[in-house]
């Protein structure tokens, strides 16, 4: 698992993608909550990273399958699929280890939006007055929702040899995942019934969740199955090609 | 036993791409497999390597089987797939280190990196990117893939193509020198190539073994005639030509130059020398046609 690693992230810096991604999700946060008008924190009076929290996901939600959209379709597209197959390497090594190499750009990317952090806890009058708690819970938030979307995006990336498609089902699995359930428990038929349930599906009520400061193991117990369950869709996308 | 297919049957959709097939290899056999496109060749070898599962049928590699110890047969092979598939946008070092991290090869990485960078002629390319390389040396970086690890049994499927003649000739001998002390399963469509690599042959159409023996063997089974071709100087007829004796059938080529099958196996260019002498013509040319495998392998695989 460890080679796959390696040649995973040796790839995504050799070949611009990481480099890209990176600077791409910190510039586009950067505008965010520092220059564009209506929601630059310097103008809004409050010491709060909440708007960066809310921004972030959608950010996300398009870069992560644009990250993982070669992992598998150009393997599947070139055949090097067959080289690694043919290895004393389990399919689920494989998918773990490119799937731990996407998690770690993911990670280097959040990364130093820290400072983003520590210039609002200095700002703040007097210094220090934020909710650490909830900032603190939210970037464990952010950190799993990568998690989870780097899983989709593998997946999306195993089940079809062409990079584009990947990526769009990509998007779109993240962004219907994210949104979409919190949308759904608005219809009548589950309103007043279970639409606390139709809710909890989503991603976002989870994520928010965790904005509040409360890192809920139950919280933590669905991001880790919609995890576990996205790599193994993935093994079984893998398998399905070889019947 | 190195290599034991037992009844291995591979069905897709309503195609059967291997249909029943049987053999086994030994250790230090250097086998060929041959047989048109599509034969089931490819199909044969990618089971062997655990890539694809088999419909029914068993096959066994150093006593591993490929569908319940695909880890032990893995590490066991060295496998060069058909269209050589590589990361083209590494270096052959780099290429090379990932492949040997995948087989944990640890301490002795650096080691048979540069053994097989030698042995496969690399030396000048190893700081070139794979996809910089031309055919023959892609080829070569996939066969020093393929050796790593030091495996028992090699598959190589169509190692030579692509390669130009004088590489032809070195990954050739390459190929015999591997099958002194491994097994050697090497698929290709070039007779002449089977003939001089390969200790035995198994030839597959439609997904069916239809020959399996050793090149001599092969060889004298559809060569039990013997047809000799023959150019006079002069223009001879055929009632002339009649007196030869021992001759079955005369088939005219030119004006001069004829076509004969002896009777039974008897070697008739000697009664063609004494008749030429004898009727005062110049014989220019008298040939023995030998028959080669691409012979037997039309005749088989009609």
């Amino acid at each position: 698992m460890y080679a796959i690693f390696k040649k995973e992230i040796q790839q995504f810096f050799s070949s611009l993608v990481g480099y890209v991604a990176i600077i791409v999700f910190l510039s586009l946060l950067g505008l965010f909550i520092w220059i564009f008008p209506d929601s630059n924190i310097l103008d809004s009076r409050y010491a709060s990273l909440d708007y960066f929290f809310d921004v972030a996901p959608y950010i996300l939600c398009v870069l992560i399958p644009a990250v993982t959209m070669r992992s598998f379709a150009e393997e599947i597209n070139t055949g090097t699929i067959e080289l690694l197959s043919t290895r004393p390497v389990t399919e689920i090594q494989i998918i773990l280890g490119k799937y731990f190499a996407a998690l770690l750009l993911v990670l280097i990317a959040i990364i130093p939006t820290f400072i983003y952090f520590y210039t609002i806890y200095q700002l703040a009058a007097p210094v220090g007055n934020v909710d650490v708690g909830g900032v603190l819970g939210s970037y464990f938030g952010l950190i799993f929702l990568g998690a989870v979307f780097v899983s989709i995006g593998i997946f999306c990336s195993a089940i079809t040899s062409n990079q584009i498609v990947a990526f769009i089902i990509g998007v779109f699995l993240c962004f219907f995942l994210y949104m979409s359930f919190g949308y759904i428990a608005q219809f009548s038929v589950f309103v007043g019934k279970n639409d606390y349930l139709v809710e909890s599906l989503g991603l976002s009520s989870h994520y928010d969740a965790m904005g509040k400061g409360v890192v809920d193991s139950r919280d933590v117990i669905y991001f880790l199955s919609v995890i576990s369950l996205f790599v193994l869709f993935t093994r079984t996308a893998l398998s399905s090609r070889r019947w | 036993m190195s290599v034991k297919v037992t009844d291995l049957t591979k069905i897709y959709g309503a195609q059967r791409a291997v249909d029943g097939i049987s053999f086994e290899v030994n250790k230090g056999e250097v086998l060929g497999f041959l047989g048109p496109n599509g034969a089931g060749k490819s199909t044969t070898m990618k089971i062997l390597t655990c890539f694809v599962p088999q419909s029914s049928g068993s096959a066994l590699v150093c006593g591993y089987d490929t569908t319940t110890e695909p880890l032990e047969v893995t590490r066991k092979i060295g496998y060069l797939p058909e269209s050589n598939p590589l990361y083209y946008d590494m270096y052959v070092k780099e290429y090379l280190e990932f492949m040997a991290g995948l087989h944990k090869l640890g301490k002795i990485t650096k080691q048979r990196i540069n053994e097989m960078i030698e042995v496969t002629g690399l030396t000048q390319e190893r700081r070139k990117k794979v996809g910089q390389l031309s055919k023959g040396y892609k080829q070569r970086v996939g066969l020093a893939q393929a050796m790593l690890h030091n495996p028992e049994v090699l598959i190589l499927d169509e190692p030579t193509s692509g390669l130009d003649p004088n590489q032809l000739v070195e990954i050739r001998s390459l190929i015999k020198q591997l099958g002194k002390d491994k097994t050697v399963i090497f698929s290709s469509h070039i007779m002449q190539e089977v003939q001089a690599v390969a200790d035995r042959v198994i030839i597959i159409n439609k997904g069916k073994i239809v020959a399996d023996d050793s090149t001599e063997k092969l060889q004298s089974r559809v060569g039990n005639e013997i047809v000799v071709t023959a150019e006079f100087k002069q223009v001879v007829d055929l009632a002339t030509l009649k007196s030869i004796k021992g001759v079955k059938s005369f088939d005219k080529l030119k004006d001069g130059k004829w076509s004969f099958t002896g009777e039974g196996n008897k070697d008739i260019r000697e009664d063609i020398f004494n008749f030429a002498k004898e009727k005062n013509l110049t014989l220019l040319h008298l040939n023995k046609e030998e028959y080669s495998l691409e012979e037997v392998f039309k005749q088989l695989t009609r």
